[in-house]
């Protein structure tokens, strides 16, 4: 089973549909033992990161999450997810989890987009990924596939952990982490066939993980 | 590079579309939930529902419509319609839309977007804006007015004012229909959605008078609009969804093709 990380941050329904309609098992849950117990988690989010951390700080499940990937549970972090798995937030200037190295920041002002009108913010709507590292997560995906996003800011991990990159005026990076711990700022589960095959390679990732630590 | 987006537009009164819509084997299908899962599977980039039900009974019908397709469909949606709350937006959030569109209640009640942004993030409010030509005058100094209720009430606020607006207030997109051109085929209303787009910074949905891909290509090149509503133009399968997005793409604007 997957543990759907619940903090009351609005898109948790929406993951728990898509894996539903995959067949995936799945459960909305902030209790710590249904954590542990699942193979894998994913780590939703729309809203703002000030109050996104509040929720997690007061409730125990920053720890948790720290404690939980530390021991090498897989997590995938989606939009709000992914910006808060790094240390720092330019959006309401809060410390966030630091998972991984890096910030999160704005989109700088000024930008022009592919017919040199200024680019709009939010991002909002379906882009391309340029996939810059082999990842099980993208297996059977074509380079034109295209993925939902809608954000104002984006992750800016620490080097190395890049992991795919997105052009809107200027490229940024639209996915980082390392195997087993996934950040998209896109989301899959609102990106038609492509971002259902994401979640199901995630899920393959996690049974073939339970399977080899048994 | 961010794709133009093409988005059907379903309008539905008591759980049911209220016309009919026709796919390529002539298939009429009444049911919103059906409809929205052959767009899905056609390439629409989003869907958007209007509920024109009047009655609190139709509402509940509605808001179990806005369940089935939550679970049907793995694109974004939008519902709008007589939201006039953020107990209204919460509902149909709840019930699985990414997004709601509020029109009339705005223009009545502005705080409205300040309230439903800070509830559920701007990313999820969407300014519905009836726009219709009267000539620049003093009080409407761009020439177009906002109208409410369908169209049929005046409010004396200028469109391009009232645009400016609601984006301060959090706003996270517009979807402006022109009056005017509504209903008419004969082409999105290209100067005020251009004047719009260019004085905003959030995203602008053109809307009213698709009649041919030429109309798409106009608003989402000229017009400077980021998406285009398609209604009559995809229901009685004169374009699918996939010959717009490859004309468009034969202009050579991004889309996203299957």
């Amino acid at each position: 089973m997957l543990a759907i990380i619940d903090y009351k941050a609005g898109n948790q329904t929406s993951v728990k549909r898509a894996l539903d309609h995959l067949g995936i098992p799945s459960a909305i849950t902030s209790d710590r033992r249904v954590l542990e117990n699942s193979i894998g988690l994913i780590f939703p989010g729309v809203g703002a990161a000030g109050q996104a951390m509040g929720v997690l700080d007061s409730s125990g499940l920053s720890d948790s999450m720290r404690a939980l990937t530390g021991a090498g549970k897989p997590m995938l972090g989606i939009c709000l997810g992914c910006q808060i798995m790094l240390e720092r937030s330019e959006e309401n200037d809060a410390q966030t989890l630091g998972l991984l190295p890096g910030e999160t920041v704005a989109f700088p002002p000024n930008l022009n987009d592919f017919d040199g009108r200024p680019i709009r913010v939010p991002h909002m709507g379906w882009n391309t990924v340029r996939f810059i590292k082999r990842s099980p997560l993208w297996e059977n995906l074509k380079p034109t596939d295209q993925f939902y996003f809608v954000h104002s800011f984006y992750p800016n991990p620490a080097p190395g952990l890049a992991l795919g990159l997105t052009w809107h005026g200027q490229d940024f990076c639209s996915v980082y982490g390392r195997e087993g711990l996934w950040a998209l700022q896109f989301h899959p589960e609102k990106s038609g066939a492509p971002g259902l095959t994401i979640l199901e390679n995630y899920y393959r990732h996690c049974r073939e993980r339970a399977a080899r630590s048994r | 590079m961010l794709s133009k987006r093409i988005i059907p537009c379903l309008d539905v009164r008591d759980g049911l579309l209220t016309k009919g819509i026709k796919f390529k084997e002539n298939m009429d299908l009444g049911d919103p939930v059906a409809a929205a899962r052959r767009y899905y599977e056609e390439g629409a980039d989003e869907i958007v529902f209007y509920d024109i039900t009047a009655s609190a009974e139709g509402r509940g019908i509605f808001l179990d419509v806005v369940e089935r397709v939550a679970a049907a469909i793995f694109i974004p949606f939008s519902v709008g319609g007589g939201l006039s709350s953020v107990a209204h937006m919460r509902d149909v959030l709840l019930a699985g839309a990414e997004k709601v569109s509020v029109n009339s209640a705005a223009v009545r009640d502005p705080s409205l977007i300040t309230k439903g942004a800070e509830a559920f993030g701007s990313q999820a409010i969407v300014l519905g804006l009836d726009a219709k030509r009267v000539g620049p005058s003093e009080s409407i100094p761009s020439g177009y007015e906002v109208v409410i209720n369908g169209g049929r009430v005046p409010t004396g606020l200028d469109a391009l004012a009232w645009a400016l607006k609601a984006e301060r207030l959090g706003a996270g997109e517009i979807c402006l229909n022109s009056i005017d051109a509504d209903g008419t085929q004969d082409g999105y209303e290209l100067t005020v959605t251009k004047m719009i787009s260019q004085n905003v910074r959030i995203p602008v949905i053109a809307s009213g008078g698709a009649g041919n891909p030429g109309h798409l290509y106009e608003a989402l090149s000229e017009g400077q609009a980021s998406a285009a509503l398609v209604a009559s133009i995809v229901h009685y399968n004169q374009y699918p969804i996939k010959d717009l997005k490859e004309f468009l793409s034969s202009k050579g604007l991004p889309v996203r093709l299957p």
